[in-house]
């Protein structure tokens, strides 16, 4: 899976869980949880979204390693 | 017959618009189902039913801006005599659940009468149509009815009460008083707009898609209004005392890392749900914190119905209820605590949410704040904030370790408790906090 189709599913689940943020808000180096104002069960959800979409699970103590999307998107990339 | 009311959803609310009916005259509706959305302050809400029977009558139409209190519906019981009307009480006023009054046969039989439109001295007009000739100070006596037996209806008093106004272009255009009002209410500027009424008045459904005027407040400004005025009477009228507490957070999140290890990704627990238990298994211990305060009277908390402060994302703050949270399992509990959150951020939430929690939680600890003094939401009698758990020096053993702790603190209302009270609530909170497999 190439990394732009990566990205393209990891925003389509965050917009799932927080569809007032606006796609193009969602740059590669933007925090996650202080910038787009995620809290952990919002981050619990789009771990959830990512494990259904891709078949990744996500582990609880992995959560620190995806702090933006290009993180999520590495983390991700490295386990499919 | 019973009349469903427009509801009182936060102490702060004076009046609702009524956004849209899920039901019409004839509809079969049973305790809980959703039968309307109210536009309030503080987004649309979805209103539940608390009586069980047929809908006989909409009294309000959507768009309709009334006060709380107001009658939306009649409920009938088909085939039953009224002899115990089950009635909505607005839940800001009273113990914050519908309750059932028992009323003497006569007066059951007095409104029946009147709901027909029967009046010995008058025209023949419903209830409804006789406060809406009084809102629109439209006179009966001598009004044609075009109702069945020649009773007036509520398009002949809306008709009667066409008039003409002077708009600010200075040409004439005719718009009946109710859409008038309608647009002061949502500063819709209705010069441009097209009456469809009786002799091109503009009539209240023309002005669906009408053009507010550029100074209307958005709905985040008016949620920011409410907001403001309930935290203002709160801070007028309750006596607040506060008392904090810091609690050791490693024995609670090893034991959550440890249970979420054992849990599928779709089945993990946060540890704000270990929180709201914990509150809740406290205020089991210390009742008099579970309470609402209504004019001089504490009403104590018909369950432990725990607000959650949920911030929305670009502004705005509601507190909706999760209901009965001393009650199943945690995986139960946090099922039902993401529902409510996600139903809180996209504006789906009930009415029956906004108004009985019986006491608030909030916690800003996500945002890396160490602690919270938090304002009570009246009318509640206490609020509970959680500020961030963070790794700090602590005793244990006479040695210092570096333990994730947080700060808790208890705002609660001096005229139902006091700081004893609370102190004790705080050291329950810790002690459960340290046995989380029991929550």
């Amino acid at each position: 899976m190439k990394r732009d189709e990566i990205r393209e599913t990891l925003i389509a689940c965050l917009s799932d869980v927080a569809p007032e943020i606006a796609e193009e808000e969602v740059e590669d180096d933007v925090d996650i949880r202080d910038e787009l104002d995620l809290d952990s069960m919002d981050i619990l959800r789009w771990v959830q979204g990512i494990h259904k979409a891709l078949g990744v699970e996500i582990p609880e103590e992995d959560y620190g390693k995806m702090t933006s999307l290009g993180d999520a998107i590495d983390y991700v990339a490295g386990r499919i | 017959m019973a009349e469903f009311v427009m509801p009182s959803l936060g102490a702060d609310m004076a009046a609702g618009t009524l956004g849209k009916w899920l039901v019409a005259v004839g509809d079969r509706v049973a305790h809980g189902d959703i039968i309307a959305e109210v536009e309030t302050d503080k987004g649309t809400i979805e209103v539940e039913v608390f009586n069980s029977g047929v809908v006989e009558a909409l009294l309000v139409e959507e768009g309709e801006k009334v006060p709380v209190g107001t009658p939306l519906a009649e409920i009938g019981q088909a085939g039953t005599a009224a002899e115990s009307v089950p009635v909505s009480v607005p839940a800001a006023e009273s113990a914050s659940v519908p309750v059932s009054v028992s009323v003497p046969a006569s007066v059951s039989a007095g409104i029946m009468t009147l709901g027909g439109g029967a009046d010995l001295d008058g025209p023949m007009a419903t209830p409804a149509v006789r406060r809406r000739a009084h809102e629109l100070d439209v006179p009966l006596q001598g009004l044609s009815g075009t109702g069945e037996h020649g009773r007036i209806t509520r398009e002949d008093v809306e008709q009667a009460a066409v008039a003409e106004v002077q708009p600010p272009s200075g040409d004439r255009v005719r718009i009946s008083p109710y859409a008038r009002q309608l647009a002061r209410q949502r500063q819709i500027d209705f010069t441009d707009v097209r009456g469809t009424g009786p002799e091109g008045a503009i009539t209240a459904r023309d002005l669906e898609g009408a053009p507010a005027k550029a100074s209307a407040e958005s709905p985040k400004e008016r949620m920011q209004r409410a907001i403001a005025a309930a935290m203002t009477r709160a801070n007028d009228e309750i006596p607040h005392y506060y008392v904090e507490h810091a609690i050791d957070m490693g024995t609670a999140l090893e034991w959550l890392r440890e249970k979420n290890q054992t849990l599928s990704v779709n089945e993990r627990l946060v540890s704000g749900v270990l929180l709201v238990r914990s509150v809740a298994r406290a205020l089991c211990k210390h009742p008099q914190l579970n309470a609402t305060w209504q004019g001089q009277e504490v009403i104590r908390g018909d369950g432990f119905h725990v607000g959650l402060a949920v911030s929305l994302r670009g502004g705005g703050l509601v507190a909706p209820a999760l209901r009965d949270t001393d009650q199943g399992s945690l995986s139960e509990l946090m099922a039902r605590m993401t529902d409510l959150v996600t139903r809180a951020r996209a504006g789906a939430l009930r009415s029956s949410e906004m108004t009985s929690a019986t006491i608030t939680l909030t916690s800003l600890g996500e945002r890396g704040v160490e602690s919270v003094t938090p304002i009570i939401f009246p009318p509640q009698v206490a609020i509970v904030g959680f500020g961030a758990i963070l790794t700090r020096p602590w005793v244990v053993d006479d040695q210092i370790v570096a333990r994730p702790v947080v700060r808790v603190t208890l705002g609660a209302d001096h005229r139902v408790s006091n700081g004893h009270q609370g102190a004790r609530f705080l050291g329950t909170l810790d002690r459960l906090l340290q046995e989380p497999g029991k929550l």
